[in-house]
Order: structure tokens, then C-alpha cells, then sequence
């Protein structure tokens, strides 16, 4: 085994042996990064989850993105030519002037002209398609003809009415229905012509849609049910890219559905990217299109983006990658020995490879290990628009309802569950104590004494100091569980925790939280249980202490403090608020916070806000969790942006670098395999000269 | 009742899979009481008894045997009442005889990982001293805390090992002097001079154990053990993990999780692959047909997806009858009895066909026929003659099956369907280890411990298993014979 | 003969039809429909109707069991469980939760898990045929103890530590292969090698242990005695002789799971990141997806008979005494 292994991998390939590439990409410009589980939903109307982005987001152009290096996140068009136009209409359907106020406004009206010059990638959905091939194919890339066409209005519209299609599943139908006027209509008409010719493609440009007006070929409006200025974020999402109607038609072939080539697999865009391997078992590649419209690098980013090289670029046009080549990698150990070995460019941080990777200078800072910086790796981190929580499910007879007995115990527990210790150990430091749902870069957040929760934290010495756990006591003996016991029938107090542990540092956590609860007399029985049961649970509001997370879909506070909006509620309701808090006072000032522009109207608004919740303590707040990535040397243009999914255009690689680099750290070890033959040869040839000696003899016998 | 359990400030939890080990204790004494009469019995033990390999893994296996005893008797320690007379409550976290015995073994956590007998947390941090912030090694909280200078660890370490190992010994001599003095076959020597002689090697004519190998086994389980106590005190034998929890104590907690494992699910299926395998050779007919479309039906089910499938339905159960678990560890009992079944369900069918087999070759034998013939009652026909002269298989497949069973259990833990997240379990052990094997420098020592733990009770399970089938297989005696 | 065939494939059915109950009735009640639409629909904005919606589209509204609502035999045939249960089998696996075409996917990953599994199994046999034979010829010897004691060992280490150990020392430290993943075609080599080697070795312990004993029977038989009689040398009454009778029970036993070999292994392929039908299962245990694990079922479950079907076969091919009845 050791020699044939020795003898043949050298042939095989020039590479390093334990190179899992089988070229090595020197000319191209080729960016190798992984997805950790087959992405669901390819389809711009359908995906919803940040690995389905990785790829949708290169490859389908909504009307409008992030800037790349500014902060504050800012729109820009990208599909439209420029920024949409708003008018405001009145119930009677007359225009109203911009500073009108939001009670009056009964409609907005998003006027978008589409982007001149763009084009869709390469495709047979552009060619009339031969019988005979159809049947013959196996992937999309068979197709022996492809062709493309121009962008339109109508291709916006399009997919804004398959929102609207059954078969869509779109995650935002619900949501929209409360905008986009008649979009519920639609869905109606729909669901009846499906009943009627259950098997047929519905082309849905037969079908109207009363918010969606078509003002030219190159011009469309969006009517949105009163103002809500949120609705932009949702422009620069895939749910709203163009899809040409013939690519739906094209797809809808039963001969390509038995073979799994759907528009939910094989994904049709005008983006930078298109993806040309489609095997979710092992590899997917985005490789450039050759359609893509002129674009360029931004050349302004803030002030320290032109110290650290970040707009060396500025004006050239991008993408700069040929390729990206994803492969899946499904543990994350592989993961990141082979991002050791210099075959990912880049990678997150798990906390297990966190120690090798990382340290926390004095101050708190972390900076790469020597070994790290001597590979020449670079560091980024970033606070991430999400939280996880620990939430009281507020219908609960003992943790919930708003009054005192219930709150102070709330509060009691916020002060005694560490989770500056969850940080430093889960975490590894990589994440802040959260204070409020906002997290840094949102607006409304608010940073020194002003942002602290006085019901955890006091401000002593210019940082926040948790309360220490004679406070907590003291809140429990006002709640009326002094020693953690009923003050009335002296029975203790037992909290329940429901979680889905399956993973192995679970065990771990769960004891944690146990410990927590302990330190205040508390008793803590943790309900584990599966994804399904966990849903269950929270929909029917039986649990009682959870976990839970949320991630922005925009940089909004509004898109936070829904999540603690009564008529949200989880039980019944289905909606995000998963601690079915409902507050009377709070929900009227979402209200009235949620259709206003940033100003500082709004931040008062907010603050009263964050005081109620404080108060109330419907979540213990947990933290933000930062993001660290790594990134070789030899990969280029990286800044973090949370919002922008769309950022591989940005992206440089330097392969020769790279290959050089992957050359030097891998070199074969072989010595032990050789120690090993010898040994095995030092264990046999004396037990055979043995034999050869018995049966010599044995023979030397018969013949004497 | 109630005040007896104020007393002693804890009250019994009686879990299924401590019922059940019990049950099997109660089975084994009344078995081993039953063989004791029956010299035709005992003949097959007496081979097992005469083999070293045999009897020198057998005393391993009972010191598991023993820890895993006294982890499965649970308790749930009393609150401490601040008012007198005020009604005794009980806490929601079970503990166990042996947590009880290592004492604060268990409690003693530290920040995050340290190594094995470290006096130091394995990775720097942040210290305030008077200079300044400082990034270095924090001491441990617990282990090592008692050295002034952890320079001196080396000579600590080195006395404890001699302390522990003086202790041993006194121990070993105990136990061998209580065991001499209860031999009848002492030759007239005094127990003392006994235990020298066999030490010695000497063996007596009519012995029947193989008493050198059996006395110095134990005497090094016995040094082990005392040397792990006294080291265990004071440092983290093996180290601690992530979040700072002793792995030698999860290790030694895991213990019970293997032998249920391996010995409830054998007991859970005997009964089914018994009567349905003796039925099935000796009725016959559409009996037979029966029998064999389940178990042929059960077996062609992939066994990972039934345990799947069954490891969901019992977490349905018990997030629906959510009132009836007070506590944690009774529903992860549940779930570990609900494992043992299901495996009993994926493996009866093997010892089940063996059965039948056997029996069809049995009911074919002229002393059946005959009492066939004088018309005893078929029920009697299979208590009196085929289930005695098939107990020999259910044995064999008995210890065969326990090993691979604990080693199951840990690649059921890896896919997701095993015991109980919240349980220490040697697959649990594994399964979080794997991730640390990519840390750098290499957290290595839970893997080692759950390794170490398991590889020895496995082993020993393998060497005493291959005893036993060699003294009760008859096929493989006339070989032993032959050659 | 062709006739105990066709009797033998009717005598399937019934069993097919039981597995198929049995995982159905499992399945089903842990998982609702409700369920398995708000898994596939994600965390976000999951509204009631959306769930009532994609169960509609899959189908999953109809009755579990029985169908009040219909007439004559569409009470039974209606439900859930005729209609999946027939498409089953027709070997029309239907669609995964999340829309893709399970039969299709069947059919791609069953080549990686194949790459893995027959290697792993011809040198497994030889390997193992191997050791046992050195270990019967160098009977007596230092050899052949230190043999049994490492088989036992070996046997006694729990194949999880191979995989990890495996990839940590040939993986990272040494540069030979790369530590996860998979190519087609001839680069497969690369990633083949070191998961075969572990499968081999793990088998290793229990696989000698095994051999040996048949190959000391067969020793133990009156024609080796006579062979040794007429003068022939030890080594050529052992792999001459010995090692052509004991292929029979040897050959014999490996039929049976030369089917299942399509089956994949769970852990080995999951670990290495192969993308075979046992990560396939996997991962569609963790996903919950059950219309992929029902048809993971019904694969195994044939696949498991057709072995059945094979041992019998090759008994008699083998052995010409033997009779099917």
C-alpha cells in the first residue's frame, strides 16, 4: 500500500499530493471557497438564507445595492439606472408633496428605470429548444445552443408577480401582501387557474397586478400601501431581480424537472456571475458572464479603506475573477486544515481553530498569531447585524405576563446569566453583550452610558459593570422567591429551558446555563428536544425560557423591534415575536417609529422604547456575535459588509502567489512511511528464516 | 418515609435503566445460585474460571461493573432550608452514589481547557497584576491550587504517586487477606502465607482459579486507582475541558452510559429472540412463516434509519408528556431506555434465527420425540429439554453482542440519534473531541481519555468473551481437542 | 431454478410491503406534514398559510390513512400512504422535501459511494485472507501471538478513532492526500486512497480473527493430513490445499452484503466529505427530510433481500448437494 502510494501520486498530478483541486489554476484569476450544506433554493423569489446568497446574490441583479466601502450602509442603483423615485399619493389617488405627513399618505409609488446595456447570460431558455436534445440532456450544459437578450421592465415585473405564484413559496408573499397593492388578488387568481389546469405553466404576464404599472420598456412602478421607507432595502434583495418570462416557460418542461434542472437549481441572472457546475454533492462554479454590463470599482470608501489598499482598484472595471469555485466541505475541520494548507482563500474562525488563529492583546483586541502573521494572513472583523437572545415566552403563567412579580424575576435573571462568560468561553470573545435588540451599525444604537441597560449593568468608571448577584437576590426576594423558593408555599421555583442541543459542545452549554440559574437558587430543567417539536412548542406558546436568534434582512431599526411588536406575536399569530410581548405603549410608538426617516425625532422614539423594553425584560439580551474572517495575502479587496451579498466582484486573487505558497506548505512527509516498511520487514524475515530452518529440517530428516 | 428522606437530606430517583441494571444484578446472583447445584452447569464454568486471560479481564470488568453500580443509584440532594420546619424540597438535578463518593471530583471546574495534570490554563490570558496587564498562563483554580510555586508540582506529583501507591498496596493486601480468609482451600497455611505463595505463583492442587493472575491484576487495578484518587484530588488527571469540566470525571461518569448500553439492550431483546426462536423451530408451520417474514422484514430495515426514526417518536413522547420528567436526567434516561430497546429491536433477530435453528435440529432428537410420545404438554417440552439445551447460544451471543454494542454507541452519538446530548457518554466524548483535534497546539486528551476508557472495557470484554464461547461452543471444544 | 427465483422475488413483496408500513407509520407520525413544510420553509416570516400552501403543492393535505371524504376504493387509495407506497414501488422515488428528484440523485451518488465501498471490500477480503493465512503458517511462532493479541486490539478500538486518527496523521501532518472531498473520474485516486486504507484496517481486527478460525477448521480436516502425508511442504498444503477449500464458506458469507456495498458507509463518507448515498442518508436525517429517508428504507430493504436471494444461490452453485427448495 505505502509503495503503490509513494510511486503513483507523483504522476498522477504535478500538484501537491494532497492538493483536492485537480488544475491549479495559475493563469486564471480563481477564487476557491466552500458551502456547508446544498444550498435549499436557487430561486431569487424563493432563497432566503445567507448560503443560498453566496451564490444568488453573484448571479441575479436586483434594482439597487449596498456601496461596497462606505459605513453607514448606503443604496446605489445596480439593476435601475438610477435611485427609484417616490411620490406619495392620497387615498383619492392624488399626489401629495414630499413632506407630507403619514397619516395622509395612502399610497408611495416607486418610480424605476431600468439600467441601459444589460444583458442575461447565456442560456438555452434564449434559443428555440430541439425535442430531441431535451430529451438527451442531463445537465443544463448540455444544451448545445445558448443565447441572451436585453433586459426589460417587464422581466422586473415578472418576478415580482411570481411573489405571488403558489408554487413559489416565496417567503415574503405574507409579508409583501401588507405593500404591494393586489398582490393577495393575484395569489387568488392564480390558485384558481391552478385548480382548473393543475399540470400547465401559468404565464403570468396574462395575469395583472394592480401595484405593478409597466410605464415603458425600460420604466416600471411599484405601488406600496402607505409609506414605508423599508421598502427600498427590499429593492436591493434577489426577490426582486428580473426574470425573463421564457427562462420560467423554459424550465417548466416536464422532461428537465425529472432531471432536476429547475429555475430553482439552475439559476438565470445578469449579474457578474454565472453558474456553470451545478453539483450540490460536491461543487459549484460561479465563472464570469460574459454578458455582464459595464461596472467598476468604487473610488470612495472611508478614510482608512485607501491606507489598507482597498482602492488600489478604484475605477477599473470588475469583477477580476474568472472563477470561483466552490466545493463542499461539510466539517469544519477539513475546512480549516485546508485553509491552513492554502487551498481556501479564505475562512470564518470556528471557536475550536480560534486559539491557533487568534489572540486578544491586552486591551482586548484581537490580532493573528505570530504563525498566522508569518503565512501572511490578514484579519477582519465586524460586529454583525444579529443577536441571540435568551427569550421569555411572555404567555407563560410564571416567567411571563407585565406584572411586577413576573418582571423582577425576569430581571433577577438577566443579572445572573453571565454572558460576558458565555463570550469568553463559547464564543472566544467574539461577540458583544447585547443591551438592546439594536446592534452597532443600526441606527438607534447607541454606545457609552446612554446605551447601557441600568436594570443589568451599572456605569461605574467609564464601562458598564454587570450587577452583582445580591441585587439579583434582592430582585427575587421583591418577586416574592426569597432562596429561590415560593415565598407563600416555600416550594422552589423550577424554570424550564427549552432548546434543540444535538451538537457535541451542547452538553457543555446546557450545563452552563444550569449553573447560572443555580447561582441565584434557581432550578433550571432543560426540555431538549428536535427542530420540529422546539416549533411546536413555540407556536402553541408551551415553552418557556428559549433561545433564539434573529439576522437583519436590512439595516433598519424597524427590522429589530418588530420582533417585540404585540400584534407579531408567535403563538397563534405565527408572526417573529417569538416572547409574544405585547406592551401596549411600546407597540404604539413602533408605530409611530417605523414609517419615519432617520432623524432625531426617531432616536428619541427609540430610546423611550428601549426603556420600556429594558424595563419589561421580555429578553435576557444575550449578545452580537463578530464576525472574524481570514483571508491568505494573496486574496485581495476584502472588507467586510454585512448587508452587500453581492461582493465577489470586488474580490482579486494573486495566483501565482498562491501557488507558490500552497507548494511550500505541503510538502509530502515520508519517513515514517518507509520506517514503517522497515519495521514490518524486521518483524517478518526472522519468523520466515524460522520456517525456512523447521521445513529445511523436517525435509533433511525424510531424506536421512 | 418522608421524613427519613429529610434525614439523610436526599430522596431515591428511581430511573427505568437503574431499575433495570438491578433487575439484571438480581437475574445474574439468582443464576449464579442456580449453576452452583448443577455440576453439569458449572463443568463449562469451571473452563472459563480456569482460564488467566479469562479471569484477569473479568476483574477489570468488575471494577467497571462496580462503578457503573454505584452510578446507578440516583438520588436528588435536598435543598438547604432557610427556615426550620419548613418542608423539604429536593433538587431537580440527580446525583449518583459515586458522585457522592469522588465528592467534589465533579464540581471542581476550571475556566476552559487545561492539560493533563496542568497547573495552568492551556491558553494565555489577559492577568491583572500590580505591573500591569500581563498575556500569560492563569494558575488553575483547583488544579495544582495548593502548590505555593508550581515549580514544585514535579516532587508534589511524585509523593502523591508514592502516597497513592503505598494505599494500593495496603488495599490489595486487604481485599487478598478477606478473600484468603473466606477460602476454604487454603492448604492449612495462614492467609498471609497464602497470599505469598500465590503471588509466588505457586498454584495448589483443587484450584480451580488461576489465583496468581487474579491477585496481581487486581493489585494493579487496585495501585491504579488509589494513585488516581490521590493525584485526582489534587489536579486534573486528564485534563479538563472546554468549559473547564474534569475529563477523568466525565470519563468515569460515561462508564454507566457503556454497560446499559451493552447489557439493557441484550436483556430488553432475550426474552422476544428467545420465545419467538424456539417457537418458530419447534411449531413450525405458519408459526414459523410468521416469525421469520418479522424478523427477515425487521432485518432488511437499515438500522441506523429505524433507531432514527424511534430516538424522534420517544422525543414526541416526551415533549408531550412533558409534566411526567421532574428533571433532566429522567428524561435522558428515558431516551437511553428507548435506545437499548430499539437496538434490542435491530439485533434480536440474529440470536432469533440461531434459536430456531437449533431448536429444529433439537425437536428432531429421539428423547423428544419420545416425550412427545407419552404425551408431556408442549410448553413442558420447551421449559424441560430444548430451552436448557439451548442456553449455551443465548450465552455465547450474549457476550459477544456487548462489545460491539458500546462501540455502537458511539458512532450513534456521531450521527445524531444516540444517548442524549445532556449525557456523558463516551460518543458524546468523541464526537466534541473531534473538533479539538484541529486546535493548535492539539487538545488531544479527551479523545485519549474516552479512548483509553473505552478501549479497556471493550478489550476486556473481548478477551473474557472469547473464553466463554470457547468453554460452552461445542463445535469449537472438539477442534480445541483435535488439534 | 428460474422457478425458486420468481418464487423467492414473490415471497419479497410481502416484506417490501411490511418495511414500507412500518417506516410509513414511523415517519409519519413523528413528522406531520406541518412539520416537514415549516423545515423546508425556513425561520423567517413563516406565515400559517404558507404551510397550508406547500403542503397543498406537495401533495402532503391528503389523508394519512383513510379518506372519508372519498368513494368505493378511493377510501384507501386516496391516502397518503397507497399513494406514496405505490410510487415507491414503481421505484419512482418522488421528490425530496426540498423539491429535487430523489431517484436522480440515488443515481449520481451511487458512484463515489461504490469508489469506496468495493475497494474497501476486495482488499479488505484479501488483506484479512492475508493475515489469516500468515498467522495459520506461522503457527506457534511470535508471530502468530502477537497476531491474535493485535487482532483483538484492533477489534477493540472503535472504528470513529481510525477516521479521526487517519485523517490527523496521514491528512494533516504528512501532506499525502487531501483530507476531505472527491473528484470523479481518475482523480478519485487521490481522494480514495486514505479512506480505504482506514476502512480496511478497521475491519482488519475482526475480519482475521474470523478467517482464521475457518482456515483451522479446514486444517484440521482429513485430506490436509493426507497431503502433509505425502510429503508436500507446509506452504503448499496452506495456499494451495487449505485456501481453495475454505474460499467456499468464505465466498459464500461475502455474497450477502455485496449488495449493500450500494448502500454507502454513513460515517466513512461523512467524514470525508464523499458525496455517497451514506452521507446522503445522513444528511437527510439531519434535515429531516423523510421522503428521501423512506426511500433510503425501501432501497436497503431490497438490496438486503437480493443478498438473501444471492447466499442461496451461490450455496448451490457451490455445492451441488444443496437443493433449492
Amino acid at each position: 500500500m505505502a509503495l503503490l502510494l509513494g510511486s503513483v501520486a507523483p504522476y498522477l498530478s504535478a500538484a501537491n499530493w494532497n492538493s483536492p483541486y485537480s488544475q491549479q489554476g495559475v493563469e486564471e484569476q480563481v477564487l476557491y471557497s466552500s458551502f456547508s450544506g446544498r444550498p435549499k433554493h436557487l430561486d431569487p423569489a424563493r432563497s432566503y438564507s445567507s448560503n443560498e446568497y453566496t451564490f444568488i446574490g453573484q448571479i441575479y441583479e436586483p434594482p439597487l445595492q449596498y456601496h461596497y466601502l462606505k459605513r453607514p450602509y448606503q443604496l446605489e442603483p445596480l439593476g435601475a439606472a438610477e435611485m427609484p423615485v417616490v411620490t406619495y399619493l392620497d387615498r383619492q389617488g392624488e399626489p401629495l408633496p414630499a413632506d407630507a405627513s403619514t397619516e395622509q399618505i395612502a399610497y408611495s409609488v416607486y418610480e424605476i428605470r431600468v439600467r441601459e446595456g444589460a444583458k442575461y447570460q447565456p442560456h438555452p431558455a434564449f434559443v428555440p429548444v430541439d425535442e430531441v436534445v431535451l430529451e438527451q440532456v442531463e445537465q443544463l450544459s448540455d444544451f448545445p445552443q445558448q443565447g441572451s437578450r436585453a433586459l426589460m421592465a417587464d422581466d422586473y415585473i415578472y418576478q415580482i408577480k411570481r411573489l405571488a405564484h403558489p408554487a413559489t413559496h416565496s417567503p415574503i408573499f405574507g409579508l409583501m401582501t401588507e405593500y404591494i397593492v393586489g398582490l393577495q388578488a393575484l395569489r387568488d387568481q392564480l390558485k384558481e387557474a391552478r385548480k382548473q389546469h393543475p399540470e400547465q405553466w401559468l404565464d403570468l404576464r396574462k395575469f395583472p397586478l394592480d401595484g405593478v404599472e409597466r410605464v415603458d420598456d425600460r420604466t416600471y412602478r411599484i405601488k406600496v400601501k402607505g409609506k414605508y421607507p423599508q421598502f427600498l432595502y427590499w429593492l436591493a434583495m434577489p426577490f426582486f431581480a428580473p426574470m425573463p418570462w421564457e427562462v420560467e416557460q423554459f424550465y417548466e418542461r416536464p422532461q428537465l424537472k425529472e432531471k432536476n434542472i429547475t429555475l430553482d437549481w439552475y439559476p438565470v441572472g445578469s449579474g457578474p456571475f454565472m453558474l456553470t457546475v451545478n453539483n450540490p454533492n460536491r461543487k459549484m462554479v460561479l465563472e464570469r458572464n460574459p454578458n455582464y454590463h459595464a461596472d467598476f470599482y468604487p473610488t470612495e470608501g472611508e478614510p482608512e479603506d485607501r491606507e489598507q489598499g482597498l482602492l488600489a482598484d478604484a475605477g477599473q472595471p470588475i469583477p477580476f475573477l474568472d472563477r470561483i469555485e466552490f466545493s463542499l466541505e461539510k466539517e469544519t475541520i477539513p475546512y480549516w486544515n485546508k485553509f491552513l494548507q492554502g487551498y481556501y482563500d479564505a475562512s470564518g474562525i470556528s471557536s475550536d481553530s480560534f486559539d491557533q488563529a487568534v489572540q486578544l492583546s491586552g486591551s482586548g483586541e484581537a490580532q493573528l498569531t505570530p504563525d498566522m502573521e508569518a503565512q501572511g494572513m490578514r484579519l477582519q472583523t465586524s460586529v454583525s447585524t444579529s443577536i441571540y437572545y435568551m427569550g421569555f415566552n411572555m404567555a407563560d403563567t410564571v416567567i411571563g405576563g407585565t406584572d411586577e412579580r413576573a418582571r423582577k424575576l425576569r430581571q433577577a435573571i438577566s443579572i445572573a446569566v453571565d454572558y460576558e462568560e458565555y463570550i469568553s468561553i463559547f464564543a472566544n470573545g467574539r461577540g458583544i453583550p447585547a443591551q438592546s435588540p439594536l446592534p452597532a451599525g443600526i441606527f438607534g444604537h447607541q454606545t457609552g452610558e446612554q446605551g447601557v441597560n441600568p436594570v443589568v449593568y451599572r456605569w461605574e468608571s467609564g464601562k458598564p459593570v454587570r450587577r452583582s448577584l445580591d441585587e439579583a437576590k434582592q430582585l427575587l426576594v421583591e418577586a416574592g422567591y426569597p432562596n429561590g423558593r415560593d415565598a407563600e408555599s416555600g416550594k422552589p421555583l423550577t424554570l424550564y429551558f427549552d432548546v434543540t442541543a444535538s451538537g457535541p459542545d451542547d452538553k457543555a452549554r446546557m450545563d452552563w446555563y444550569r449553573k447560572q440559574f443555580e447561582k441565584i437558587d434557581l432550578q433550571l430543567v432543560i426540555r431538549n428536544t428536535d427542530y420540529n417539536r422546539f416549533q411546536d412548542k413555540m407556536l402553541n406558546g408551551s415553552a418557556q425560557i428559549y433561545l433564539w436568534g434573529w439576522n437583519a434582512d436590512y439595516p433598519d431599526p424597524e427590522n429589530f423591534l418588530f420582533l417585540l411588536y404585540g400584534p407579531n406575536a408567535k403563538m397563534e399569530k405565527n408572526g417573529e415575536n417569538a416572547s409574544n410581548y405585547s406592551n401596549p405603549q411600546f407597540d404604539q410608538l413602533f408605530e409611530q417609529m417605523k414609517n419615519m426617516e432617520n432623524s432625531p425625532e426617531r432616536q428619541q422614539v427609540i430610546e423611550k422604547m428601549t426603556t420600556i423594553l429594558h424595563n419589561d425584560a421580555p429578553w435576557l439580551w444575550g449578545f452580537h456575535p463578530k464576525n472574524f474572517g481570514l483571508y491568505h495575502h494573496w486574496y485581495r479587496n476584502t472588507k467586510p459588509n454585512l448587508m452587500a451579498n453581492n461582493t465577489l466582484k470586488y474580490a482579486r486573487v494573486d495566483s501565482a502567489e498562491r501557488t507558490q505558497k500552497r507548494g511550500e506548505w505541503n510538502q509530502p512527509v515520508l519517513w515514517p512511511l518507509w520506517g514503517g516498511v522497515v519495521l514490518m520487514m524486521v518483524l517478518i524475515v526472522p519468523a520466515w528464516l524460522g520456517i525456512r530452518r523447521r521445513e529445511q529440517q523436517s525435509l533433511r530428516k525424510e531424506v536421512s | 418515609m418522608i421524613e427519613l428522606y429529610a434525614a439523610i437530606g436526599a430522596k431515591p430517583l428511581f430511573l427505568w435503566t437503574d431499575l433495570l441494571i438491578w433487575l439484571l444484578v438480581a437475574v445474574i446472583v439468582l443464576g449464579v445460585s442456580y449453576t452452583r447445584k448443577r455440576p453439569h452447569l458449572l463443568e463449562p464454568w469451571h473452563r472459563v474460571a480456569r482460564s488467566r486471560l479469562a479471569m484477569g479481564s473479568l476483574v477489570v470488568l468488575l471494577v467497571y461493573v462496580v462503578i457503573g453500580l454505584l452510578d446507578s443509584i440516583h438520588y436528588r440532594p435536598a435543598l438547604k432550608s432557610t427556615e426550620a420546619n419548613a418542608e423539604v424540597h429536593y433538587a431537580v438535578e440527580a446525583r449518583t452514589v459515586l458522585d457522592w463518593l469522588v465528592g467534589d471530583l465533579g464540581e471542581q471546574s476550571e475556566k476552559s481547557y487545561s492539560a493533563p495534570l496542568a497547573t495552568h490554563l492551556y491558553s494565555r490570558e489577559s492577568i491583572e497584576t500590580e505591573a500591569g496587564t500581563v498575556r500569560d498562563y492563569p494558575r488553575l483554580q483547583h488544579g495544582g491550587a495548593h502548590l505555593e510555586d508550581p515549580a514544585q508540582q514535579r516532587g508534589d506529583l511524585t509523593t502523591s504517586l508514592f502516597v497513592g501507591g503505598l494505599q494500593g498496596v495496603l488495599v490489595w493486601l486487604a481485599i487478598a487477606l478477606i478473600v484468603a480468609m473466606w477460602l476454604r482451600n487454603r492448604q492449612g497455611r495462614s492467609p498471609l502465607q497464602w497470599v505469598v505463595s500465590k503471588i509466588r505463583g505457586q498454584s495448589d492442587e483443587g484450584d480451580v482459579l488461576p489465583w496468581h493472575t487474579i491477585l496481581w491484576v487486581t493489585c494493579v487495578v487496585a495501585l491504579l486507582m488509589m494513585m488516581a484518587i490521590q493525584v485526582g484530588v489534587k489536579y486534573h488527571i486528564l485534563g479538563t475541558d472546554k468549559v473547564g469540566q474534569d475529563v477523568f470525571y466525565q470519563a468515569v461518569k460515561s462508564i454507566r452510559t457503556g454497560l446499559v448500553i451493552g447489557t439493557l439492550t441484550t436483556l430488553i431483546m432475550l426474552p422476544f429472540a428467545i420465545l419467538l426462536g424456539i417457537m418458530a423451530g419447534y411449531f413450525r408451520g405458519w408459526i414459523d412463516d410468521a416469525i421469520q417474514y418479522t424478523y427477515t422484514t425487521l432485518n432488511s430495515i437499515p438500522g441506523v434509519l429505524l433507531i432514527a426514526a424511534a430516538i424522534l417518536m420517544i422525543q414526541v413522547y416526551i415533549d408531550n408528556n412533558a409534566a411526567l420528567f421532574e428533571t433532566t436526567e429522567e428524561r435522558a434516561d428515558l431516551r437511553l431506555l428507548f435506545l437499548c430497546i430499539i437496538l434490542g429491536v435491530t439485533s434480536w433477530t440474529g440470536l432469533c434465527r440461531l434459536l430456531r435453528g437449533e431448536t429444529l435440529k433439537l425437536r428432531e432428537m429421539d428423547y423428544i420425540t419420545a416425550a412427545h410420545a407419552f404425551g408431556v404438554s408442549h410448553l413442558r417440552i420447551i421449559t424441560r429439554h430444548i430451552l436448557p439445551n439451548v442456553m449455551h447460544v443465548v450465552l455465547i451471543s450474549i457476550v459477544l453482542d456487548f462489545s460491539g454494542l458500546v462501540l455502537a454507541e458511539a458512532v450513534l452519538s456521531y450521527v445524531g440519534v444516540g444517548v442524549d446530548p445532556t449525557m456523558y457518554s463516551w460518543g458524546n466524548m468523541i464526537n466534541g473531541a473531534r473538533l479539538e483535534m484541529a486546535r493548535e497546539p492539539v487538545v488531544w486528551w479527551t479523545l485519549l481519555a474516552s479512548f483509553l476508557f473505552m478501549f479497556v472495557m471493550v478489550l476486556a470484554a473481548n478477551l473474557f468473551s472469547d473464553v466463554v464461547r470457547e468453554a460452552f461452543d461445542p463445535r469449537l471444544q472438539s477442534r480445541g481437542e483435535r488439534s | 431454478m428460474l422457478n425458486y427465483i420468481l418464487r423467492r422475488i414473490l415471497y419479497a413483496f410481502p416484506i417490501l410491503v411490511g418495511v414500507n408500513l412500518i417506516t410509513f407509520f414511523l415517519f409519519f407520525v413523528v413528522n406531520t406534514p406541518d412539520d416537514m413544510a415549516r423545515m423546508q420553509l425556513g425561520m423567517k416570516h413563516v406565515t400559517p398559510e404558507a404551510v397550508e400552501n406547500w403542503k397543498q403543492e406537495r401533495g402532503y393535505d391528503r389523508p394519512l390513512f383513510w379518506d372519508d371524504t372519498a368513494s368505493g376504493v378511493g377510501v384507501v387509495s386516496e391516502t397518503l400512504l397507497f399513494i406514496e407506497s405505490t410510487k415507491l414501488f414503481r421505484f419512482d422515488f418522488g421528490v425530496a422535501d426540498d423539491g429535487r428528484d430523489i431517484g436522480k440523485d440515488i443515481r449520481e451518488r451511487m458512484g463515489p459511494s461504490l469508489a469506496i465501498a468495493v475497494p474497501t471490500f476486495i482488499i479488505g477480503l484479501m488483506t484479512n485472507i492475508t493475515f489469516a493465512l500468515l498467522m495459520v503458517f506461522f503457527r506457534a511462532s511470535y508471530l502468530e501471538l502477537s497476531g491474535v493479541v493485535l487482532t483483538v486490539v484492533l477489534m477493540s478500538i472503535s472504528g470513529l478513532f481510525y477516521i479521526i486518527g487517519g485523517q490527523f496523521v496521514v491528512g494533516k501532518l504528512m501532506h499525502l492526500v487531501p483530507i476531505s472531498g472527491y473528484e470523479s473520474g481518475l482523480g478519485a485516486f487521490r481522494f480514495v486512497v486514505l479512506p480505504v486504507a482506514i476502512g480496511v484496517i478497521s475491519g482488519i481486527g475482526s475480519g482475521v480473527r474470523w478467517y482464521r478460525t475457518i482456515f483451522l477448521e479446514e486444517m484440521g480436516k482429513d485430506y490436509v493430513r493426507t497431503a502433509r502425508a505425502k510429503g508436500l511442504s507446509e506452504g503448499r498444503v496452506l495456499f494451495h490445499h487449505v485456501l481453495r477449500n475454505a474460499m467456499i464458506p468464505i465466498l459464500t458469507g461475502a455474497v450477502v452484503v455485496l449488495p449493500l456495498l450500494f448502500m454507502g458507509s454513513l460515517i466513512t463518507e461523512s467524514f470525508f466529505g464523499i458525496p455517497g448515498l451514506g452521507s446522503y442518508t445522513i444528511e437527510a436525517i439531519n434535515a429531516q427530510d423523510f421522503a428521501i429517508v423512506r426511500a433510503m428504507v425501501f432501497l436497503g430493504a431490497v438490496l438486503y433481500i437480493i443478498g438473501l436471494l444471492l447466499t442461496d444461490l451461490s450455496y448451490t452453485l457451490v455445492d451441488p448437494r444443496v437443493r433449492l427448495s
